[in-house]
């Protein structure tokens, strides 16, 4: 059995006993969640849920309202209609800098390393919210996950490679101990090895420490074989949603995401 | 060689002035990408500040230690000055935040003759005098009957300038308060990401700035001994065009800017003709523009995405 096959009856097995477990709590719930770009609605509707210690990704094409979803969770801009809960209380009219502070993080889309700072003051961005009460402990963690980072400490962001500033938007979001991490489409524009790298840390961060994570990507193969479930998104709607691999099986997902699309599987 | 030095000092001591109202023109610009029409006439309303304090400590209450009067002034100064850099931000410019660009900078104009405007009919439109306070100083050397001479006021203003900068600098690079400055200013949205609050660190650059302002207006008005309603216009534009010739956002460069165009100023009136000094000040900011249009330490935008 290839490396391959034993990664997927893993992650059977996993999603069989986050099933059983059953009494998961809701982490994140958007309900009925329409955002407005002045009167053009870039989502309409939608519908979802995240439950802690899961892994759970959203696909869609160029323009589907995948980063609109993860900055309306930031009230950034805020849902015209429908509801956001997180962990019990509803954050929909909450200011951006307040949900933070609920311990959710994001690495948003383009990554948005502050460029002038270095990584190591990028990471102390990150950990504001702490005081640096937890600081070098934190540290250590994430350079344990991204040793590259460990060597680049004193360099300017802005001048580090894609693949490096995309580790350093998660450890940067990581210094905040979130419970829940979103990650917005961290494959972009990264050579395949790097885009590895990053899922292997994703996985970790979810099977070791437990983290809640919600995953953005256009690169629908990876995101759905590592992830317990799936949301699909299309003209800011959700059309279909189930297990990773279900989603991964489905002829119509295939031929729209997978099939001659991006993220076909490359397999070393 | 004597006049030379001469004018150095003289140069140092107003571009010290000009560098320390910059930095307020270079964060607000750093942070909000306006220009704050109105910091002129905040420095001169701290101008004005300091001449009542003055006044209330040296004749009414009988300080009679300058050092003293000098100390508590310039606290309260910074205090009340930062309080009305405060309350511009708040009541005229977060308002319009989100709005088209130019409206908070019709606002700020607005501001700015409000000041004036203000202080003109509180106080009165002739030049306020200040009491001579601090006289004498040291005469470095003599040559041919030319005294080069360093009054204790240049001393004072130097001095402060070169302490309050140095814990500025150590404020903005060094502790948490700093970084979220900086992190705004490259970012915004992605520091609310990270729960910095960004009103409120908008609100700590007025203030900061407007702080800076009031040390500059009350060593302005013990250098010159006088202040007018005025008096936020000129110097106010010289310390914006310093910003733009340091490179606006860029604190050194607003101390360095502030240092060229006091130096340009006093060297031009002492070699060439007094009349004429704002004209050689304005030239050479437009000729630096033009082979460097970002100013001499601002960034040409090249960074990796």
């Amino acid at each position: 059995m290839s490396v391959a096959g034993i990664n997927v009856l893993v992650e059977e097995t996993r999603a069989l006993a986050a099933e059983k477990a059953g009494v998961r709590k809701t982490l994140l719930s958007v309900r009925g969640v329409s955002t407005y770009y002045g009167s053009v609605a870039a989502l309409r509707g939608v519908d979802l849920d995240v439950t802690e210690g899961e892994i759970v990704t959203l696909i869609g094409a160029n323009g589907a309202g995948k980063s609109t979803l993860m900055m309306t969770i930031f009230g950034a801009p805020q849902a015209r209609e429908g509801t956001i809960t997180y962990d019990g209380r509803e954050i929909t009219r909450l200011p951006t800098h307040e949900i933070a502070r609920l311990a959710i993080a994001q690495s948003p889309e383009g990554r948005r390393v502050f460029p002038r700072m270095s990584v190591h003051e990028n990471l102390q961005m990150g950990a504001a919210l702490h005081n640096g009460q937890y600081f070098a402990q934190d540290l250590e963690r994430v350079c344990a996950l991204f040793p590259r980072l460990k060597e680049r400490l004193t360099q300017r962001a802005g001048t580090m490679s894609g693949g490096e500033q995309q580790m350093l938007a998660i450890a940067r979001a990581l210094m905040s101990r979130p419970r829940l991490l979103l990650l917005d489409e961290p494959s972009l524009g990264l050579a395949p090895l790097v885009v590895k790298g990053i899922f292997d840390a994703v996985r970790d961060l979810n099977r070791r420490d437990g983290m809640t994570i919600f995953l953005v990507e256009q690169n629908a193969y990876h995101a759905l074989k590592l992830a317990h479930r799936g949301y699909v998104l299309v003209n800011g709607r959700i059309t279909m949603s189930g297990t990773g691999r279900a989603l991964l099986a489905d002829p119509a997902i295939k031929a729209a995401y997978l099939e001659g699309g991006h993220g076909a599987p490359v397999e070393a | 060689m004597d006049v030379f030095v001469q004018q150095l000092i003289n140069g140092l001591t107003l571009g010290s002035i000009y560098g320390l109202i910059a930095i307020g023109y270079t964060m607000v610009f750093g942070i909000i990408g306006m220009v704050n029409f109105a910091h002129g006439d905040v420095f001169m309303v701290s101008s004005f500040i300091a001449l009542i304090g003055f006044l209330i400590l040296t004749t009414w209450l009988g300080v009679s230690s300058i050092a003293l009067a000098f100390l508590i002034v310039l606290v309260v100064s910074m205090v009340l000055t930062a309080l009305w850099g405060w309350a511009i931000e708040r009541v005229a410019y977060r308002p319009l935040r989100g709005s088209f660009r130019l409206a908070p900078l019709i606002s700020a104009i607005g501001v700015s003759i409000f000041l004036s405007n203000f202080v003109q009919v509180a106080q009165g439109a002739r030049n306020k005098p200040l009491p001579p306070m601090l006289s004498g100083g040291i005469t470095l050397f003599e040559t041919d009957g030319f005294q080069v001479f360093l009054s204790y006021k240049q001393c004072l203003i130097m001095a402060v300038t070169a302490v309050l900068l140095t814990g500025f600098w150590y404020l903005v690079q060094r502790t948490p308060f700093g970084r979220a400055q900086r992190a705004c200013e490259q970012d915004r949205k992605m520091a609310a990401l990270l729960g910095i609050d960004v009103d409120r660190t908008i609100s700590l650059t007025f203030v900061l700035g407007a702080a800076l302002a009031a040390v500059a207006g009350v060593l302005y008005l013990m250098y010159y001994g006088v202040v007018s309603f005025s008096d936020g216009f000129v110097p106010g534009v010289k310390a914006f065009t310093a910003a733009v010739l340091g490179g606006i956002g860029s604190l050194p460069g607003a101390v360095l800017g502030g240092l060229i165009i006091g130096l340009i100023e006093t060297f031009w009136s002492a070699y060439f003709s007094i009349e004429y000094k704002d004209v050689a000040a304005f030239s050479i900011l437009a000729v630096v523009l033009i082979f460097m249009p970002s100013g001499i330490l601002g960034r040409a935008e090249v960074e990796k995405v």
